[in-house]
């Protein structure tokens, strides 16, 4: 098939088995909802264009608690609206998928360019702890794997997970392959979690902190204190499990590239030319943003003489790459463009001369 | 279909939780048993919802599936739950800020699809739960925590706008009228679309207190409400099918 990146979240959504959308339009991430409303239908699925992003995120939650895979689609500001249910859902455990295909902010900016400023709000742009999960796809290809990876996890993890995309990945064409993808039914949930009840069968679900009855204890230290630790080890314990990331030619490379999403594609190209003109350099692309591959990260730049961070906002994926490696410098590119192979070449050039 | 044996209290109420935590004078115990005469003759599962807020906390005291979310939200959760679940029965225990404040477009929205769900809206003009703030449904010139000279802006009528937005069945009452308020709220369930039943209650400390009031005469202020010469009582609309 020749889909786009956002054609194929729809098709792995709904392999994925996912039954509920609910979304408001927003460039550049508007074809994943047109593309759910002309398919739910067809599997007996629910679509629902909501009053706003916040309605959105809440009935996504609403429609998991009812015992269907459920998702949103949505862009920077959109995303911040979300960040309020995006919360409850982490404090409640209801799995949930959100993609974010990212655009050029602050604010409005410019909706039509990718950028890839979101990298740390989907981590840290709710209020309060625990632990939640974002991939990364660079292809449309890996748009329809990971958005199946997505649902997966979120069932497994009875945690909200965030497929980052941008309006590159988004809009643009590959071929792109089915596969027989293992699917994760609800209740199918890793050692230690407890399956997410049913509706009718007495659940106790709030946002405020509880009681071991279910009942709201809005002063409890001691409880929330161990429901904190239970929502955030969960991933934390088993994160070797839930990490994906890609090395390209790391064997002996003095350099390192670290990149993701569509900038990783640029990079793709970079390294070529920097290995065809004699130099040692590897690429480690994340594609688990969150939990954050630093460990592996870690092995990999163990012996490199300095790593370069390309990455299309201020430096966000450099901050954990700094947690990893010693030497390490940012390539940034912020004006909504996609960053100049040529221009990377020269700042690698000029910084290792 | 409210031939089912009446159900006794203990088997829908945690009676175990009692006293609840509602202040002296507040009306959401009242609107608590309302709901419960309601539904205890019904032979149905109920899914009670709230949002934040001192009405919100009514829906922790039903056995059964309870559900609350965040401020202003329980609607769209609702309207998950609906959208995948339509054979279950949806109460949503709101109050006045959190039905017509941060959830007012919800609110209007859920009205404009008739998403079939019965919203019980306790109004105590006020902000309870945070201490007496100024709310969208404050009487013009009522002192508040946040109004200390008194409320400058003039109020929504909840149940109007909820008409206008195009709900099924609207009616409004006061804690004083147990009855009607018990028979709207069975009518409310038993009406396909949305029902939205408002209920006016008093707050003697987030509202009484800031404005002098005694409990009687707050309660008093309730007993003039009832007669419906300053804001509407009664069954507003009831165009839905039941």
């Amino acid at each position: 098939m020749f889909l786009s990146g956002n054609e194929a979240c729809v098709e792995g959504a709904i392999l994925a088995g996912c039954r509920f959308f609910a979304g408001y339009p927003i460039t550049p991430s508007t074809e994943i909802a047109e593309g759910m409303a002309r398919r739910l239908p067809e599997v007996n699925g629910v679509y629902m264009q909501m009053e706003d992003e916040i309605a959105s995120i809440f009935s996504v939650i609403g429609a998991s608690i009812a015992g269907a895979k459920a998702m949103t689609a949505t862009s920077g500001p959109g995303f911040s609206l979300m960040q309020e249910g995006i919360s409850l859902a982490v404090m409640a455990e209801i799995p949930l998928v959100i993609v974010n295909v990212q655009r050029s902010g602050p604010s409005t900016g410019q909706p039509t360019l990718p950028s890839q400023q979101e990298i740390m709000q989907s981590r840290w742009g709710r209020h309060g702890d625990g632990e939640s999960i974002t991939l990364y796809p660079n292809s449309p290809q890996e748009c329809l794997d990971l958005t199946v990876e997505a649902f997966n996890l979120a069932e497994r993890y009875r945690v909200p997970v965030i497929l980052l995309s941008d309006a590159v990945i988004a809009h643009m064409r590959e071929n792109v392959c089915l596969r027989d993808f293992h699917i994760v039914e609800r209740g199918e949930v890793e050692d230690g979690i407890e399956p997410m009840g049913e509706l009718g069968s007495g659940l106790r679900i709030d946002g405020v902190s509880l009681d071991e009855t279910g009942f709201p204890k809005s002063v409890n230290p001691e409880g929330h204190r161990k429901h904190i630790s239970k929502i955030t080890n969960k991933i934390e314990k088993n994160r070797s499990k839930i990490i994906k990331f890609e090395k390209r030619c790391i064997e002996g490379c003095e350099y390192l590239i670290i990149s993701t999403g569509i900038a990783s594609r640029v990079c793709y190209y970079v390294q070529r030319r920097l290995i065809e003109e004699g130099m040692k350099v590897g690429l480690f692309r994340p594609i688990t943003i969150f939990p954050f591959p630093w460990e592996e990260l870690s092995k990999v730049g163990e012996e490199v003489e300095k790593a370069f961070v390309v990455e299309m906002n201020t430096g966000q994926m450099f901050h954990m790459v700094r947690e990893s490696l010693d030497e390490v410098e940012l390539i940034p590119e912020y004006s909504g463009k996609i960053p100049d192979p040529n221009s990377i070449i020269n700042k690698i050039k000029t910084s290792v001369r | 279909m409210t031939n089912g044996d009446r159900k006794r209290m203990q088997d829908l109420i945690l009676v175990e939780r009692f006293p609840h935590i509602f202040c002296p004078g507040c009306g959401n115990g009242v609107v608590l048993k309302a709901t419960y005469e309601a539904i205890s003759t019904m032979d149905r599962e109920f899914v009670f919802l709230g949002g934040i807020g001192c009405s919100a906390r009514i829906a922790t005291y039903f056995r059964g599936d309870v559900i609350r979310g965040a401020h202003g939200r329980a609607l769209p959760i609702a309207t998950g739950i609906k959208s995948i679940r339509p054979d279950v029965d949806v109460i949503v225990f709101t109050g006045d800020g959190d039905a017509s404040a941060i959830g007012g477009n919800h609110l209007i929205h859920s009205a404009r699809r008739n998403l079939d769900v019965t919203v019980v809206c306790v109004n105590n003009f006020v902000y309870g739960m945070t201490g007496g703030q100024v709310a969208p449904t404050t009487p013009k010139g009522k002192k508040t925590s946040t109004t200390p000279e008194g409320n400058e802006e003039r109020p929504f009528d909840i149940s109007k706008l909820v008409l206008a937005a195009g709900a099924s069945y609207v009616a409004r009452w006061t804690v004083l009228q147990f009855k009607p308020l018990v028979r709207s709220i069975r009518r409310g369930i038993e009406t396909k679309g949305f029902s939205f039943i408002e209920v006016l209650s008093p707050c003697p400390v987030g509202f009484g207190r800031r404005n002098d009031m005694s409990i009687e005469e707050l309660w008093a202020m309730y007993r003039d409400l009832s007669r419906g010469e300053e804001i509407e009582i009664g069954e507003i609309s009831r165009r839905g099918e039941t």
